[in-house]
């Protein structure tokens, strides 16, 4: 029985926030970027226009929607890339750096679409 | 017990002769299929990052009104950009894939006492996967 | 006539050599050898020198792990004809230090195992006068196939962050702490998880799944890392959210 507790990890929270953009990027980026990325500029289908853009996103659950659907895939990147780095470049000096690197940029990422989202008319 | 540098001579450490310890290579997943792989796999997840910042990008010049939503679909119809979108959709159908894949792995089901096949499990995945893609395509077309 | 194959063998005397080099060797070429069977007649009728462990020949003692055409195997369950006519290289296992030849330093494993606690684990013990610990055919099932381990270590020698970090708690020790995790007899889920859910424990796992290809027995030790981060990620919310249901 150890008489001080083993360090309280944020690991598992990270994990779950992985899992959880992996989740949300598997079942919902295919179609955006087949749509946003290759049939609308493609036109192999006629593209939003921006009035009917601005009317879909005005709906409260649309921008909940593109909120999940922008933080959390940003989550799944982070702890992914944290990893890859740290085992890829074998780099544990730098390990400090790499997490700030990672899940700052997420942070900032998810701090950005709340921002927009909660700013459009 | 540090490796060794010196060449022929017998170095003992304290308890026993030494040791050779094999330096894993930089580049240690280029010698299997299924470590390349898994690299690519690992590597999806800076496309989908890409993407998330297209989509802030799209939503930023959404806001700015219609010149700028025009100069971003201008910009999305570049050569470069879609061949890139084009890179960035594989990449993130091999995600997907591999996720739904694997998942079955990490959720062990049971029902009745028995483990629930990881097929159907991973099935159902792809068929929630097309039910989600096609309610997301026909909410933004119609 | 009777036909031959060479085998590549390492050969390391900390005595007399820097670094491992190769030896070749012709053995008689039987279709029904496997690469075991080369090295011991190597060894009896060619150079007896030659160090490398074995036991049970049949699977499951676990001893006999190499690297065979750089591929984590049991030699003494890798067929000659599987390679034939192609020279065969055998290396020691890879990812653990050499000791001589093919016989790798595997204190590290063993430390490992001992520290995840691989037994059942009472709060209270039965007495013997209560009888045994029973148990129906499908709670057996839920830890059996992690059960299985042999402690051959080739998943070891299969995982590149094992190989990269070596403070890594490695596959076959995880698969065996999630199978007494999972026995319905243990009571011990609780003290190996604050010893696993460590950044050297389940968290240092990116989920390659080598390890679970390699695997001489199907133990699918990647599955059962998996499925303990999971277990680990529902303890970490329970105990944020609900401290005071703490064990």
């Amino acid at each position: 029985m150890a008489t001080d507790a083993p360090k309280k990890l944020l690991e598992p929270f990270f994990w779950t926030l992985f899992s959880a953009g992996g989740v949300v990027a598997a079942l919902l980026m295919p179609v955006h970027i087949f749509l946003f990325g290759l049939a609308f500029p493609l036109g192999w289908i006629r593209d939003l226009s921006h009035t009917r853009a601005l009317a879909l996103i005005e709906h409260p659950l649309v921008r909940i929607y593109l909120f999940v659907f922008c933080s959390l895939p940003l989550f799944h990147w982070a702890h992914r890339f944290r990893y890859t780095l740290y085992d890829g470049l074998q780099i544990k000096h730098l390990n400090e750096v790499i997490t700030v690197f990672c899940y700052g940029g997420a942070i900032i990422g998810t701090a950005l679409a709340g921002y927009l989202l909660l700013s459009l008319p | 017990m540090t490796p060794h540098e010196a060449k022929g001579a017998t170095q003992y450490t304290t308890y026993h002769p030494r040791w050779y310890r094999t330096r894993v290579s930089t580049y240690w997943w280029l010698g299997k299929w299924y470590y390349l792989k898994f690299v690519l796999r690992e590597l999806s997840s800076i496309f989908v990052a890409y993407f998330v910042v297209i989509t802030l990008l799209q939503i930023h010049s959404l806001s700015r009104g219609p010149e700028a939503y025009a100069r971003f679909e201008e910009r999305m119809r570049n050569p470069l950009m879609i061949a890139l979108d084009a890179i960035t959709f594989l990449f993130v159908l091999f995600h997907t894939i591999t996720w739904f894949n694997l998942a079955p792995r990490a959720m062990v089901v049971r029902l009745g006492g028995k483990r629930v096949s990881e097929i159907l499990i991973a099935g159902s995945n792809y068929v929630a996967w097309l039910v989600i893609s096609a309610s997301v395509a026909w909410f933004i077309l119609r | 006539m009777a036909e031959t194959i060479q085998l590549e063998v390492t050969r390391y005397s900390p005595e007399h050599d820097a670094a491992p080099t190769f030896q070749r060797f012709e053995v008689p070429y039987r279709k029904d050898w496997v690469v075991l069977d080369a090295l011991n007649y190597i060894k009896d009728k060619l150079d007896g020198s030659l160090s490398y462990r074995w036991s049970c020949r049949m699977g499951i003692c676990g001893s006999c792990g190499m690297m065979v055409n750089g591929e984590p195997k049991l030699t003494c369950a890798t067929f000659l004809s599987s390679y034939a006519p192609d020279a065969v290289r055998v290396e020691p296992l890879r990812y653990f230090p050499v000791v001589r030849d093919l016989v790798v330093e595997m204190t590290d494993f063993m430390v490992k195992l001992q520290k995840v606690k691989p037994w059942i684990i009472r709060k209270e013990e039965k007495s013997i006068a209560d009888g045994e610990y029973l148990q129906t055919p499908q709670q057996l099932d839920v830890y059996k196939q992690f059960s299985m381990c042999i402690n051959c270590m080739l998943c070891y020698a299969a995982c590149p962050v094992y190989g990269l970090d070596p403070l890594f708690t490695g596959p076959a020790a995880i698969a065996l702490a999630q199978r007494y995790n999972i026995d319905s007899r243990d009571q011990g889920a609780k003290e190996r998880m604050d010893i696993l859910s460590q950044h050297e424990g389940i968290w240092a796992c990116t989920f390659v799944g080598e390890c679970t290809e390699v695997c001489p027995k199907h133990v699918d030790p990647a599955g059962a890392i998996q499925q303990y981060k999971l277990t680990a990620a529902k303890e970490w919310f329970k105990s944020l959210l609900m401290p005071w249901g703490a064990k």
